[in-house]
């Protein structure tokens, strides 16, 4: 007894009852490595059957249908795949931040760290997001509330994690602002976003999703909104933070040269569903789904002749109330045949965790 | 050295304070004339109903029956002496009865206010963010309100509730103040309601549910802040309404108890005595005109300034 009352009067010894705020901000600075041991799982997301429907007045809207992926942890995935395939509604359902009405998550697993985010309540699932799970949206000049200061809107998300002390929280909102790379970032945390440039405004909202160091950030098309310039510093960016802090990416993007630069691995969807799943060198090297030879395509080249056309992928991507029981990329596939209209395709495997869902390119199909 | 050298250059660069919303509403506004001038009329009428009671030559309710029996039994005339603006048939002097229902209005105007942001605002606040039943629910009971004749609803709340307590509080007005805020509380409902729609789906609060910022917080912190505008600016045009419709029910002798006199009752004490002493008319009616002028331009250049995007529409 008289021994536990030494430790307790005792200066030197830090009691674990009694953390102040500054040790609990030391215990979280980003810049020390996560311990190993405290992964919970062996990967940190795993999505299972993940289906997300709208229910509109015109049917239901498959929105995304039986996606499953995994992402590991520190790993940096690509979503890939044209407007309206389901990549930010399956980033948006990971968070369970798709709008209901009309939106609803019907079917599957999201098991991020060990946990099953689609069976937490209210409060747990506040606690998650922003604390866990960082998002960085696609336009960076309507994320950001125009009537808050950049200081506050940073601070929001670690005042509401993290419970430290405003002063606490300034010093770590400008760290992280400096982090960001905004110069002189102490003076400019009582400015508003009208004052800060796209760029920097995509800086700020990298800063806000970084706040509570999460484990995993939804960057859903970062760049989309940005020119190229100022495209490049920002991916540069996210790169060099997601290894600081040891964050994994869920990236989505439209843009293949991003998913090239950026991913470890790359999943192709489209029409709700993930079409292909490779690593990045196996996708472009050999890809094994005619939509992702025509992503690929589609991309501008160095030695295109001056005056051709662009190449594209013709027609639309189909709707995706009550699709077909076919393959959903058939109508719009130059190899399509009779089979593809008659039945929908498994994702099947190609090579070492290389998958494909396409009959043409199957071990007994009509393309080698 | 260098990097101090260097700090202080883009330091000196750096001119343009950071400026808020409210800064920059404060600039557009300080540079339209009328709504200076109505600031200007509004600013008085507020020191007046504050100190008027203290600058008034005597106790409203004081007669000044000498001069009355000396001038012929009936109103001084505007110019009497010792009654700058006259006074009426009991001797009573105007001005210092045009300043005591100056106080009156003042406290209309801003009560009033309070019980409308009091019901409207938490009303549209969640019928927009709730939506669906909520929101129907809510909003049919604003229509209910809304087609329900006021001054009807007024007069019989006067009425039901004259000899209670709180009928009987502050000379007879906090009953009226009440009646006419729980009456015209429906606009700011609407409009708040309204703006949670638009708002709520902007990214920003998309961005802030993100981060795990409770629904409260979104509602206070992201959403009523971004829709203040318009709901300033329906404020400030709801209290020239206000004032006129406490005017309205004085002058049908509902409302504030004699012998204190609101404008209103003094334009309906005065109308007894119009051909012969028309300043017993004239003054008051002069005083509301100049009220309502204030307040009406105040909020037209509130909105001007409030929203930008208005500028050069009208």
């Amino acid at each position: 007894m008289s021994g536990a009352d030494d430790t307790m009067t005792e200066p030197d010894a830090p009691s674990i009852i009694e953390v102040s705020p500054d040790d609990a901000r030391r215990v979280q600075t980003p810049t020390e490595p996560r311990a190993e041991s405290g992964h919970k799982a062996d990967k940190l997301l795993t999505v299972r059957n993940l289906s997300t429907h709208f229910f509109t007045p015109d049917g239901v809207v498959q929105a995304v249908d039986d996606v499953s992926f995994e992402l590991g942890y520190g790993e940096t995935l690509g979503l890939v795949g044209e407007s309206g395939c389901g990549k930010s509604v399956t980033a948006l359902s990971i968070a369970r931040l798709v709008p209901n009405p009309p939106g609803r998550i019907v079917a599957g697993e999201v098991i991020f760290d060990g946990i099953d985010v689609l069976k937490m309540n209210d409060d747990e699932m506040r606690h998650l997001r922003g604390k866990e799970i960082g998002f960085i949206f696609q336009d960076p000049l309507t994320s950001l509330n125009p009537t808050l200061t950049i200081g506050y809107q940073i601070a929001e998300s670690i005042r509401q994690h993290m419970g430290l002390s405003s002063a606490a929280a300034k010093d770590r909102v400008a760290e992280l602002l400096g982090k960001v790379g905004i110069p002189r970032a102490k003076d400019r945390l009582n400015d508003y976003p009208h004052q800060f440039s796209g760029g920097m405004r995509q800086r700020v909202m990298i800063a806000i999703a970084l706040a509570c160091d999460p484990k995993l950030i939804l960057a859903d098309e970062p760049t989309t909104a940005l020119d190229v310039t100022i495209q490049a510093q920002i991916l540069e960016l996210i790169e060099r933070l997601s290894d600081e802090f040891h964050t994994a990416v869920l990236m989505i993007t439209h843009d293949l040269g991003i998913a090239a630069g950026m991913c470890d691995r790359v999943n192709v969807m489209y029409a709700g569903r993930i079409v292909e799943t490779a690593t990045v060198d196996e996708l472009f090297e050999r890809p094994r789904m005619p939509y992702a030879w025509g992503l690929l395509d589609s991309l501008p080249r160095l030695d295109d002749v001056r005056g051709d056309r662009l190449r594209t992928i013709e027609g639309l991507p189909p709707l995706l109330i009550q699709p077909p029981d076919a393959c959903r990329f058939e109508p719009r596939c130059r190899f399509a045949r009779d089979i593809c209209r008659e039945d929908e395709p498994e994702l099947t495997q190609r090579g070492d965790s290389h998958y494909a869902r396409c009959w043409a390119t199957q071990p007994d199909g009509w393309i080698p | 050295m260098t990097t101090s050298a260097a700090s202080a250059q883009q330091a000196a660069v750096r001119e343009r304070p950071s400026t808020g919303l409210w800064r920059d509403a404060w600039g557009r506004l300080l540079k339209n004339r009328l709504a200076i001038l109505g600031l200007f009329l509004v600013i008085t009428l507020i020191f007046l109903g504050v100190f008027g009671p203290l600058l008034a030559p005597y106790p409203y309710s004081q007669q000044d029956l000498k001069a009355v029996l000396a001038g012929g039994h009936g109103p001084l005339p505007p110019g009497s002496p010792g009654h700058i603006l006259g006074t009426d048939q009991l001797g009573r002097d105007l001005l210092s009865r045009l300043l005591d229902g100056a106080r009156i209005s003042v406290s209309v105007a801003f009560v009033v206010q309070v019980v409308i942001i009091l019901i409207g605002v938490p009303i549209g606040a969640l019928a927009g963010w709730f939506g669906g039943r909520t929101d129907n629910f809510l909003m049919r009971f604003t229509d209910i309100i809304y087609a329900f004749p006021d001054l009807l609803f007024i007069i019989l709340l006067s009425v039901a509730f004259r000899e209670t307590v709180f009928g009987q509080a502050l000379d007879g007005l906090l009953l009226v103040f009440v009646a006419i805020g729980i009456t015209s509380w429906v606009t700011v409902a609407r409009l708040v309601r309204g703006q949670m729609l638009a708002l709520k789906e902007t990214e920003f609060v998309e961005a802030a549910r993100a981060i795990g910022v409770s629904d409260r917080k979104i509602v206070t912190r992201h959403l009523l802040p971004n829709g203040m505008g318009p709901i300033i600016v329906a404020i400030t045009l709801g209290i020239p309404a206000a004032i006129l419709a406490e005017a309205t029910l004085a002058y049908i002798g509902i409302g504030v108890q004699p012998p204190r006199a609101s404008w209103g009752s003094l334009i309906a004490e005065g109308q007894k005595f119009i051909r012969s002493e028309p300043h017993l008319v004239t003054f008051p009616a002069i005083a509301i005109a100049l009220a309502l002028i204030g307040f009406t331009f105040l909020g037209d250049g509130l909105r001007d300034a409030l929203d930008p995007k208005l500028k050069g529409k009208q």
